[in-house]
């Protein structure tokens, strides 16, 4: 119970919040840096997984990519764009990394819930006349999205997690609350650091159910 | 003219590199591929007990479960650096948070393959006199082979990537290349030791399934992941 004591004195003593090294910098940066990276994977994953999905085209493609993806050390790509003329373009470099770590789970998942959506449904509402476009937003669509949206949730949090690698290499994010810690052999702060990693990747997650409960009239009305 | 020095030019491919420190590329490589294999060895020795333990009912199956899990959410640098005051700057300190998160992933797996066995198996193993142990060792262990190595894939390739984190306390097998390079921006360095990461979980994965074909060989699918990898 110390440490976590000690992460609870670290955590509300509010001059570890303020300033360039602070608890509100550094979660800004984190914030910053796992959005815009979930952003952009979501906009070229899902479209590329949901339409091949729809299709039935590419499986091998889709699925193999998630495979490939975690053969490749974050880390590793991180330090290849930080040694490569992107390493002045600011948060650049860990948002690349980010961003090529999320798209091969988050296509996948698009994939593999379109294709688990009932073929006798799919069969069904061709049955009925519904064109290739209808089909797509009126059946599978809504059907898939539960998986969707567990893959989004896991691939947000994953993404969370994650970017505290960009650490290692100096960039900025919550993750230097634990590298600091680390150098100076401070538990507390160390605990503190995943503490607060911990609590925004809960946040996002409650946040994205909230979204997602709140979505459904909107797609199955039409 | 002279011969155009790429070590000194700092090209992203330099072969000069490569055979120059060949040594220290050898010796990074091995270490990353035992604690690599530790780890995955330990996770495996861990997992079938506890898969076990979590079937014993859902009084064991959610704990079980839910911690493995939780420990899968703890990022890698928090993981590493909380292991600190336990182990100081070792390579057990890797292997140890290598395995916890091996967890994850193996528990799952070998639970989902113990909850595959057809019910009327083990019933007719135990009409033929079979006791609990025996059932487990010679019946259901066989039958959750295909999703035990399936599993085993899965945590090899996400730990081989996992593995260059393990550079903050030093022992990060190809990672320890990695980070000093990143800070004298030592380009050939780097890419080195990264396809030379990438290089050995493809070859691990490979080795893997032949020695799933070898020893499930009335599977032929693959069989399917049933949890995603974690970033490194």
């Amino acid at each position: 119970m110390g440490v976590l004591e000690g992460a609870w004195d670290w955590l509300t003593n509010g001059a570890h919040w303020s300033g360039e090294s602070g608890v509100w910098h550094r979660l800004g940066e984190h914030v910053y840096v796992s959005g815009i990276a979930l952003a952009i994977a979501c906009a070229v994953a899902l479209p590329v997984g949901l339409y091949l999905g729809h299709l039935g085209k590419g499986g091998a493609l889709a699925v193999n990519i998630s495979n490939i993806g975690r053969a490749v050390p974050v880390f590793a790509v991180l330090a290849l764009f930080m040694v490569s003329p992107l390493r002045n373009s600011g948060y650049l470099p860990t948002i690349a990394a980010l961003v090529l770590f999320a798209i091969p789970p988050l296509l996948t998942n698009a994939y593999v819930g379109m294709r688990e959506v009932d073929r006798s449904v799919v069969e069904a509402a061709r049955g009925m006349g519904m064109s290739g476009g209808q089909l797509f937003l009126r059946v599978e669509l809504p059907l898939a999205r539960p998986l969707v949206m567990t893959g989004l949730r896991s691939g947000a949090v994953q993404v969370i997690a994650t970017a505290t690698i960009a650490a290692m290499v100096g960039q900025g994010g919550l993750g230097r609350i634990i590298t600091a810690g680390f150098n100076t052999y401070d538990t507390a702060q160390v605990v503190a650091g995943a503490l607060l990693v911990a609590a925004l990747a809960l946040l996002v997650e409650g946040a994205l159910i909230a979204a997602d409960r709140l979505l459904p009239r909107a797609a199955t009305s039409r | 003219m002279a011969e155009r020095n790429c070590l000194v030019a700092n090209d992203w491919i330099c072969w000069d590199y490569v055979t120059s420190r060949s040594q220290e590329l050898t010796d990074a490589t091995l270490e990353h591929i035992w604690i690599t294999g530790a780890s995955v060895l330990i996770g495996i020795a861990l997992s079938v007990p506890l898969a076990l333990l979590a079937r014993r009912g859902r009084r064991w199956a959610a704990p079980v479960l839910g911690l493995t899990t939780l420990l899968y959410t703890v990022p890698s640098l928090a993981m590493f650096s909380l292991l600190l005051p336990v182990f100081g700057l070792s390579a057990t300190l890797v292997v140890t948070g290598l395995v916890l998160y091996s967890l994850t992933i193996l528990v799952r797996n070998v639970l989902a393959g113990l909850e595959a066995v057809p019910a009327e198996v083990k019933e007719a193993a135990r009409g033929m006199g079979y006791g609990s142990a025996r059932l487990l060792w010679q019946v259901e262990m066989p039958l959750a082979l295909p999703a035990l190595l399936a599993g085993v894939r899965i945590a090899t390739v996400s730990t081989v990537a996992l593995t260059t984190v393990g550079s903050i306390v030093g022992k990060g097998g190809l990672g320890n290349l990695i980070a000093p390079a990143v800070n004298t921006s030592f380009k050939a360095q780097v890419l080195t030791a990264s396809v030379l990461c990438v290089l050995l979980a493809l070859v691990a994965d490979l080795l893997l399934l032949g020695v799933q074909r070898v020893l499930t060989p009335w599977t032929r699918a693959t069989g399917r992941p049933a949890a995603s990898g974690k970033g490194a």
